[in-house]
């Protein structure tokens, strides 16, 4: 298992090498000399040469050991950014980030799991009747509606006419009333699709053989779908759950503008708007991290699930 | 043992011949999008205590789906038993409701399949998987059923029982994985159990082996054994009574040794002369032209008629379907050829 761990480990330096050069090739070589637009209109160009010193801009790009091309890895490996436009610390706004971030995404996502995958065991359960094809078009239904429409409508009817939540993020209120329509929306925006994949997950294991043995033996159904179906279902299960955890760092891009929660999916379209590269590499870097780590969380977590899978 | 020895006091009490299960005008249907396949139709045959019945037929033919029908397992919603009674001991089995069902399973009939890997849940340990029957039928606690999980293994020639049962299904070989189904099947003592095509994946010195342990099994608990296979070799060894499918119906049934001294429908004899025999070397094996028909496009008429020597060209064949009827005590057939077909009504 530790020989495991780590020889998976090494097999990370190579696509985390890979990552910050595409990342130093986009916003470094492509991206340009960002002085002039970081001084602003009319600046001489003695600010913008102290500009150009100061995010080590005169150095080389790739030739030298003191390289701007060096430098983006160094600074990448210990996790210091530089600064960004507004001369902040590109790291300290990304902390700053990750709590309301994580306040919103991460009830929502564990909301979504226990709610589909316990609506996808009741519908496997009667799989075939007129309450599965109802479940099924409703899902699809949810699926199809655009995920701004969901937002919309929460915010202009369940907080503006009716005023059950806050239209608005507002320092003054607790967190828990700030993300509460947020949460609501993603959840119901998020459902359908993952109800729908649930199902058939749950449909998948149902056709198996030893369903029937189960079954056979004079199990009762629910035992066989909490004892049997079930935990054959964690293996796919878990693959969705561990892509899907590097995202809730991410933040959520739509919920977190529209609702002005002040986390990292409002960071990085900020960023995007301000041609902030420091900022767009940093968290480009960090979910690529975080991605890397989850795979391999994730190959752990079919060890402790699946007896067939063995990490040596 | 106790139990055991109870059991065959019973048994000896009992009348030895007397009928366990009997199955009357079976007829499943499976309801699709291309339209009624009838798999199984008016299928019926009666298993003696303690004897073993075999069903014979190519795949196909409706041999599984019986066996299916009769323990209520039927895929839903596309699947329904149309019709019929099937009577285990004096009940009627299909008009029990859902819960005393799933005390006839696994209790009073077990099953177990041709998949004798993929039958095996892959996330649970062999021994759980044999408790958790135990458990439920027999009224006892994890750890007793655990001890008689262990026991059934043992008995069903698994060595080390005790570790083994502490392992998963991937760390079994297909043998050894049917030996954990028949474990399994006969830990609550069934008096009946559906054995479907318990060797067909198996390699010949392990067929043999299976089909002794279920023989022994059978000895000691003085259970019926209702057989699906299309191995007429295996037929001859085990069987007492056996009734050969074709096409979803029942075309001819006796006990074994009649079936096989003097086959009387064309489809057995033909089944018969493809298979090997010692002394005959030399002689190219015969086969039966054609092909199963496909249940949406049964023929008209005996549904054997575009296969059989006689059938293909007689007009009765081509437009009447047959019924089974019982042309001597005990021997049933279903063809207008057949010696004394005509006279018995």
């Amino acid at each position: 298992m530790t020989t495991y761990i780590i020889r998976r480990l090494l097999y990370c330096v190579p696509i985390v090498f890979g990552v910050l050069l595409l990342t130093f090739v986009l916003f470094v070589v492509i991206g340009g000399d960002i002085s002039i637009e970081i001084a602003g209109k009319g600046a001489s160009q003695e600010t913008i040469d102290e500009i150009r010193e100061e995010y080590g801009l005169n150095e080389p790009l790739f030739l030298g050991w003191d390289s701007q091309f060096i430098n983006h890895f160094k600074n990448a490996l210990t996790f210091d950014f530089g600064r960004a436009r507004d001369r902040e610390l590109v790291i300290d706004k990304i902390k700053r980030g990750v709590g309301p971030s994580l306040a919103l995404t991460v009830p929502m996502f564990f909301a979504v799991v226990v709610i589909a995958v316990s609506l996808s065991l009741v519908i496997a359960f009667v799989h075939g009747s007129m309450w599965d094809i109802f479940a099924v078009v409703v899902c699809i239904a949810g699926m199809s509606v655009p995920f701004l429409s969901f937002i919309l409508f929460g915010q202009y009817f369940l907080a503006y006419k009716w005023g059950l939540f806050p239209i608005f993020f507002s320092s003054d209120l607790t967190m828990a009333q700030n993300v509460a329509l947020p949460v609501l929306i993603g959840v119901a925006a998020g459902l359908g699709g993952n109800v729908r994949f649930y199902r058939t997950v749950m449909l998948d294991e149902m056709g198996r053989d030893y369903v029937r043995t189960a079954f056979a033996k004079g199990l009762s159904a629910r035992r066989v779908l909490f004892k049997h179906v079930l935990k054959n279902a964690l293996i796919p299960i878990i693959t969705r759950m561990a892509m899907a955890i590097p995202f809730l760092f991410l933040g959520s891009l739509l919920l977190e503008r529209f609702f002005g929660i002040p986390g990292l999916g409002y960071l990085m379209v900020e960023a995007i708007g301000a041609r902030d590269y420091s900022v767009i590499s940093a968290m480009t870097y960090i979910s690529a991290i975080f991605f890397v780590v989850f795979n391999l969380i994730t190959d752990i977590c079919y060890s402790l699930v699946d007896p067939r899978v063995s990490l040596e | 043992m106790d139990r055991i020895t109870n059991k065959k006091r019973d048994l000896k009490s009992m009348n030895d011949n007397g009928t366990l299960l009997s199955v009357r005008d079976l007829s499943t249907h499976f309801f699709t999008e291309e339209g009624v396949v009838k798999a199984v139709q008016d299928v019926g045959f009666s298993i003696k205590r303690g004897r073993t019945f075999a069903l014979v037929g190519e795949s196909g033919c409706g041999k599984t789906v019986t066996a299916l029908s009769i323990m209520r397992l039927v895929p839903a919603p596309q699947g329904r038993i149309a019709g019929g009674e099937i009577v285990l001991e004096g009940k009627n089995l299909l008009e029990l409701s859902e819960r005393r069902m799933r005390e006839v399973r696994g209790h009073k009939i077990a099953m177990i399949f041709q998949e004798h890997r993929s039958s095996l849940n892959p996330v649970h340990t062999v021994g759980s998987q044999i408790a958790e029957a135990v458990k439920l039928h027999q009224k006892r606690s994890s750890r007793e059923a655990w001890t008689d999980a262990v026991e059934m293994l043992r008995n069903a020639g698994i060595a080390d029982a005790a570790e083994r049962a502490r392992e998963y299904p991937h760390q079994f070989s297909g043998g050894m994985c049917q030996r954990v189904m028949i474990a399994m099947a006969v830990s609550c003592e069934p008096a009946l159990l559906i054995a479907d095509e318990p060797t067909t994946a198996l390699d010949v010195t392990i067929q043999g082996r299976i089909l002794d342990l279920l023989d022994e099994l059978q000895r000691e608990n003085g259970m019926s054994i209702l057989l699906i296979t299309h191995d007429l070799g295996i037929v001859a060894q085990r069987a007492d009574d056996v009734a050969v499918m074709y096409a979803s119906r029942i075309v001819e049934s006796a006990d074994s040794q009649r079936l096989f001294a003097k086959p009387l429908h064309p489809y057995t004899q033909g089944l018969w002369e493809s298979l090997p025999r010692l002394g005959f070397s030399g002689r190219r094996l015969r086969t039966i032209p054609g092909v199963v028909p496909e249940p949406l496009r049964f023929p008209a008429g005996c549904k054997f008629h575009p296969r059989c020597p006689k059938g293909r060209s007689d007009r009765r064949c081509q437009s009447i379907e047959p019924e089974l009827r019982e042309v001597e005590a005990g021997r049933c057939v279903a063809c207008w050829h057949a010696r004394g077909y005509e006279s018995t009504l």
